[in-house]
């Protein structure tokens, strides 16, 4: 199994192990659900995860309380954690759902593997991404009236707003995320509940596979239909995570209002969830011994997708500050000189640090080869991708127009425990979803099975 | 001679090559009765070799779209020019560009939803019960067996003749689904 770097950088190394065969597959992926091998790293994990959950709910309730005022924000600053977060957590969801769109779309096999758990990723960084801008509200228990519903006010929503346009953005990717990550797991609940030993066991799963049966005509529709989900997913990525741009191209603070945004964002969206793919996929792979799916190749092609769409992040940031001097507005070019020299540098340096200085050791074949190197730097570039979001929202806040209306931001001890709280939610949830789903979609596996077998026959068939 | 609650007569296959065949020489018997494949991937071509039903879930798609689009933008001029008329700025009423965002994210929606909705309900699911189910060897259709399904058509169901047909094609094993 031991491929050579040369092997695995020209993509000839299979995506499967010749041996594998449908049952295999099945009993390998399906035991991790269902007989759940013991270890003591999950229950570290998830006991881990839920105190930093407990902490973020105790955190709402205290909001709920007190306020936003227990944040740091304070005018100009009035936007500062809970909306870095946002858009950090929604961006991560966004590349989970590209790698598994697009790359169905053009047909990539490698992606069968990665699929899965990208698309729970999706789901769980968007869920979690969600709690804070309606936190932000002030008022959180009205954030349905962003919702055109008829009531009793006589009032409608403001639709020429771009907080209005996120909402509905908002809504429409977490239910189309789940819709697909769902439709892409009914097979798969069939095959737990064919397998399940205990009957109660048996009977969840079966209810969450809605009966299915594997018909060939159902197979047809339901093949149309994910291709057709694909489809719609990866416009409404791009769609989505420009909404969360025009939040700030929108309004007129130098830094934030630009046409760069929307592509800037998407790219940066990009660039962080093949991050947290990566991230999650290392450790998991390892501790759940699923070294025959996800091999060295799919973490090098993940690797070098991780490196191009960073160089398109990086090249955004030349263009910003390019076009902050060309245009020789002076507020322009003093956000941009802040940024860069002013009490928030720091930030800045450390954004071009691991967005742009770390990643260029991913050219290496030999860096991508080390599990290690490739975990460390992608746990950079999310770090470096939440600094971005903090350094667009807070340097340009900090000091607009107006000297008489600079102030600084200090986060608060509660700033940075919404931060902590929400990765511990998103981990209660990935957990769970280690242990209650397959985490590899045994359906898209055996058609690479199916090919693997067909392959051989025919290669035996016409001798060269 | 239709045996009293049969369902139909359920073969047992170990590849999906052989399914393929197996589907195709049912055909050639004229009129044998309602042919179904089991399979636990999709198998190109196999959907087509058995008689063609309709696939709505494009049209669906489709629909959906639409309603979702045209209705939010609708909404939105309803909104925004009779409803709750607001002059900012001396903006127009019918601002249009700005109302595309929301319309084209229902758009996706309701594409999304009408997609998924068509390809249950096309499928005859959630169906939670299914006569299938109590063959014990069924459970592996979810694995690594294929199964090909004789079905009586109207009541006239010869199911000698179609087990004798089922035999022709040396399945690894022919089951009674009871219903």
């Amino acid at each position: 199994m031991a491929a050579s770097t040369q092997e695995i950088e020209a993509g000839t190394t299979p995506l499967l192990a010749a041996g594998e065969t449908h049952g295999s597959l099945t009993a390998c992926i399906s035991a991790l659900t269902l007989q759940r091998p013991a270890g003591r790293i999950w229950p570290a994990a998830f006991t881990l995860a839920v105190l930093l959950a407990l902490l973020l709910i105790g955190g709402i309730g205290w909001l709920l309380v007190r306020g936003v005022g227990i944040w740091g924000l304070d005018i100009p600053v009035a936007w500062g954690f809970a909306i870095a977060n946002y858009v950090w957590w929604i961006a991560i969801g966004m590349g989970g759902t590209f790698i598994s769109a697009a790359l169905y779309l053009v047909r990539k096999d490698w992606r069968s593997s990665l699929s899965r758990y990208a698309e729970a990723m999706t789901v769980f960084a968007v869920s979690v991404s969600g709690i804070f801008p309606i936190l932000h509200l002030g008022r959180p228990w009205f954030f349905y009236w962003l919702f055109p519903y008829p009531n009793i006010m006589s009032a409608w929503p403001q639709w020429r707003s771009s907080l209005e346009w996120d909402f509905f953005a908002i809504l429409a990717y977490l239910i189309v995320s789940i819709l697909y990550w769902y439709v892409g797991l009914i097979p798969d609940f069939a095959t737990l509940r064919d397998r399940a030993a205990r009957s109660a066991v048996a009977r969840v799963y079966g209810f969450l596979a809605l009966g299915w049966r594997g018909e060939a005509r159902h197979w047809q529709r339901y093949e149309t239909l994910s291709l057709l989900l694909a489809g719609l997913a990866v416009p409404l990525v791009f769609s989505v995570h420009s909404m969360v741009a025009l939040d700030f191209s929108e309004g007129l603070l130098p830094g934030w209002h630009s046409t760069i945004f929307p592509p800037f964002f998407v790219a940066g969206a990009l660039f962080s969830g093949f991050a947290m793919v990566l991230a999650l996929g290392i450790p998991m792979r390892r501790w759940l011994g699923l070294e025959a799916y996800i091999t060295e190749r799919h973490l090098s092609n993940m690797a070098k997708m991780m490196l191009a769409v960073g160089l398109v992040v990086d090249y955004s940031y030349v263009a910003e500050i390019f076009t902050a001097f060309y245009s020789m507005d002076r507020y322009e070019v003093a956000v941009t000189l802040n940024r860069m020299f002013g009490a928030y540098a720091w930030v800045f340096w450390g954004t071009i640090l691991f967005n742009v200085v770390l990643i260029q050791l991913l050219w290496s074949a030999r860096v991508r080869a080390s599990h290690t190197t490739v975990f460390l730097i992608s746990l950079g570039v999310l770090i470096g991708m939440w600094l971005e979001r903090f350094m667009l929202i807070v340097t340009s806040l900090y000091r607009d127009f107006m000297p008489s209306s600079w102030g600084m931001f200090y986060p608060t001890f509660w700033d940075l425990a919404f931060l902590a709280g929400s990765v511990g939610v998103f981990f209660v949830l990935f957990l769970l979803f280690v242990r209650l789903v397959p985490v590899v979609s045994m359906s898209e596996m055996r058609k690479l099975v199916h090919k693997g077998a067909r392959a051989a026959v025919g290669a035996v068939e016409t001798p060269p | 001679m239709s045996a009293p609650g049969l369902y139909g007569l359920l073969a047992e296959f170990e590849s999906a090559e052989r399914l393929v065949d197996a589907v195709a020489r049912a055909y050639l018997e004229p009129h044998l009765a309602v042919v179904e494949a089991y399979s636990p991937f999709p198998i190109e071509g196999l959907a087509e070799a058995l008689s063609p039903r309709a696939n709505r879930v494009p049209l669906a798609v489709l629909l959906g779209a639409v309603a979702g689009g045209l209705g939010t933008y609708a909404l939105e001029w309803y909104s925004a020019v009779f409803d709750y008329p607001l002059n900012i700025g001396g903006r127009p009423f019918a601002s249009w560009p700005a109302f595309l965002p929301p319309a084209i994210e229902m758009t996706v929606l309701g594409a999304a939803l009408a997609g998924v909705i068509a390809m249950l309900i096309g499928n005859g699911l959630p169906r939670l019960h299914h006569p299938l189910f109590g063959v014990p060897a069924f459970e592996r259709a979810s694995n690594d067996r294929f199964f090909l399904l004789l079905r009586p058509q109207r009541g006239d169901f010869d199911a000698h003749r179609a087990r004798s047909f089922l035999e022709t094609l040396a399945p690894l094993a022919i089951s009674e689904v009871r219903t």
